[in-house]
């Protein structure tokens, strides 16, 4: 049962730390063993670390960039119509000058619209990188916000452009429900939310649920660390008819392996068959999906 | 006052349970869960909410059907790809605008543009913060709307409650649990702050989100000091994280090890100092004590 066409999973969660990397790099290295031609993107752009597993041999750099405007101070009559427009207070007339707050600018490029002496051109800004390489056989992309940069969308759809996408295409994507991860798992064809057993697993589970659910994304459910903390969690899925694609026990040695940088279904076959039957499922899904549409 | 804030970079460290544990033991300490995206502080703080306020994030374009003429202009000026178009059903050539409202980000350009006035650019709820109580203090949470901006601003406006709440109430420790990452909402968590805790734990993945977040906190001149949770799942980096932070003179304020009290409290409902259990106690006393020395707490609060 191959996908027809590239497939888009992506990986995310409400919670940090609940093992999205762990699984987004795993299922990545899986794929590409069973002959999948496969491309792991790492959006998490503020703390990239699929890099830290994958090992690649970083090929090619691109930077990640915003529009900002720049005031020609011979044309500027101070009018203040720019910091009027701006949305995000990131121009404003202060005493004899205007002054562009660099790190507000989103580059809508609104100021430079309405400015009524033509005083604004705009400059690119860079705020992140894009890395491209290869590693373990996988074709990887990673997004690095730069340091002291407040605005991270614009390196992840900069490098959502720019990854090619092969047969399987594995986003992991940041924590949380905000902008940040809209832009990681936007037309993706498949959602894996990855939770862990415990209440505040389960409290922002049931908050990833709500933003899937809002972006009409088909979604399944991977309980990491599955023996520890209680039943709550199965309960909701079952009550929510909301597909389990795996429960992956916790063991220390897990943890171990986890905190060298290493890959977890190297460890036996035990864990090489967790992610082959999470494939699976994956793949019934989207086969699901695909045959409901048409 | 002195304002603490709790990060780590990376999620899952632990930030959560050890901020709770905190609570427990500082007197009146106003507490503020700054993780707006997924709080989770309620969960173990014994509160109630005296107050829920809608919180306005910013503005969204939405057109108006019965003016648009879809003519298109405003495509054409959209830097954020927001503006969508379906087709007619009867007729294909008939194109119909409409604005994704979770792409759009709200500068307002094209409303400007439109030849119809045909585009409503109105401010949004975008979330809900709330005042609650404990037994002895305030607490200030919040839960931002699902796919929504301005995560910033909204944890601008929890620390600014708790700071009238923390003088109306004589508590001279504001105590913040952060959110993950290194972008918007943690850099408005730490701005101005007086001293940031970073929760690590030993794994390279940590290890690299932490010195990052580092670069972050010196480049906003905050000062800093390291608690390594769970540090016995691999002492080998435990090692590098205590190197790493002597060689940027930032203290290590404490260690805790690896233990399932941290879950049971969790599912107790309640933070790891008040659950029955004795264990990890000491621990969490002497981070305690170490913050209380590092931020001077004893001397401000003679003062």
């Amino acid at each position: 049962m191959l996908p027809e066409s590239n497939l888009k999973i992506s990986i995310a969660s409400g919670k940090g730390g609940t093992g999205k990397t762990t699984i987004a790099t795993n299922l990545a290295l899986a794929f590409a063993q069973q002959g999948y031609d496969s491309t792991y993107i790492d959006c998490d752009v503020e703390e990239p670390n699929g890099r830290i597993f994958l090992k690649p041999k970083i090929k090619k750099q691109f930077n990640a960039s915003v529009l900002v405007p720049v005031v020609d101070s011979t044309k500027c009559t101070l009018c203040g119509e720019c910091s009027k427009a701006c949305e995000y207070h990131a121009i404003a007339v202060l005493g004899k000058s205007v002054e562009v707050f660099s790190s507000l600018c989103h580059g809508c490029g609104g100021c430079l619209d309405v400015c009524p002496e033509d005083a604004i051109e705009e400059v690119p800004r860079t705020i992140g990188t894009i890395n491209h390489g290869r590693g373990m056989n996988v074709s990887f992309y990673e997004g690095r916000l730069n340091i002291g940069e407040a605005i991270s969308p614009p390196v992840t759809k900069k490098l959502r452009e720019l990854s090619e996408h092969s047969q399987i295409s594995i986003l992991d994507a940041p924590p949380g429900t905000s902008c940040p991860t809209i832009e990681a798992i936007h037309d993706t064809d498949v959602v894996v939310l990855v939770t862990e057993p415990t209440p505040f697993g389960l409290h922002d589970l049931t908050l990833a649920v709500e933003m899937v659910r809002e972006l009409k994304l088909p979604f399944g459910v991977l309980i990491n660390r599955s023996n520890i903390g209680n039943n709550k969690t199965i309960e909701y899925c079952l009550r929510e008819n909301i597909d389990i694609l795996l429960q992956l026990p916790f063991d220390r040695e897990v943890a171990e392996v986890y905190s060298r940088g290493e890959m977890i279904i190297d460890i036996n076959d035990t864990y090489k068959n967790y992610f082959n039957s999470l494939i699976q499922k994956i793949k019934e899904m989207v086969h699901h999906e695909r045959t409901n549409c048409n | 006052m002195r304002e603490l804030i709790v990060i780590s970079g990376k999620g899952g460290t632990g930030k959560t349970s050890i901020t709770g544990a905190l609570a427990s033991l500082a007197n009146k300490a106003t507490l503020v869960d700054c993780d707006v995206d997924a709080a989770d502080l309620h969960l173990i703080i014994d509160h109630s909410v005296s107050k829920e306020t809608d919180f306005i994030g910013g503005k969204q374009a939405s057109i108006n059907e019965q003016r648009c003429t879809n003519c298109g202009v405003c495509v054409e000026y959209c830097r954020f790809d927001a503006i969508k178009y379906s087709l007619h059903q009867q007729n294909e050539n008939n194109k119909r605008y409409w604005i994704d409202k979770y792409t759009c980000d709200g500068c307002g350009v094209c409303v400007r543009h439109c030849p119809e006035n045909a585009i409503d650019f109105n401010e949004v709820i975008s979330g809900k913060w709330y005042l609650s109580h404990t037994q002895d203090s305030s607490f200030l949470h919040a839960q931002l709307g699902i796919a929504q901006a301005n995560s910033g601003k909204l944890v601008s406006l929890l620390r600014q409650q708790a700071r009238i709440e923390a003088e109306k109430y004589n508590s001279n420790l504001i105590l913040v649990d952060g959110p993950p990452g290194i972008g918007c909402p943690v850099i408005a968590s730490i701005t101005g702050a007086s001293y940031v805790l970073i929760v690590t734990e030993p794994s390279l993945s940590a290890l690299h989100d932490m010195e990052r977040l580092v670069k972050l906190t010196n480049h906003f001149n905050v000062p800093v000091g390291i608690c390594i949770n769970k540090f016995d799942i691999n002492t080998d980096i435990s090692k590098k994280i205590k190197e790493f932070s002597q060689n940027k003179n930032i203290k290590k304020l404490g260690r805790i090890p690896y233990d399932l009290t941290v879950t049971e409290a969790q599912l107790a409902g309640t933070t790891i100092v008040n659950h029955e259990s004795e264990k990890l106690s000491k621990e969490i006393l002497e981070l305690w004590e170490n913050l209380e020395e590092e931020m001077k707490l004893k001397q401000n609060f003679k003062v």
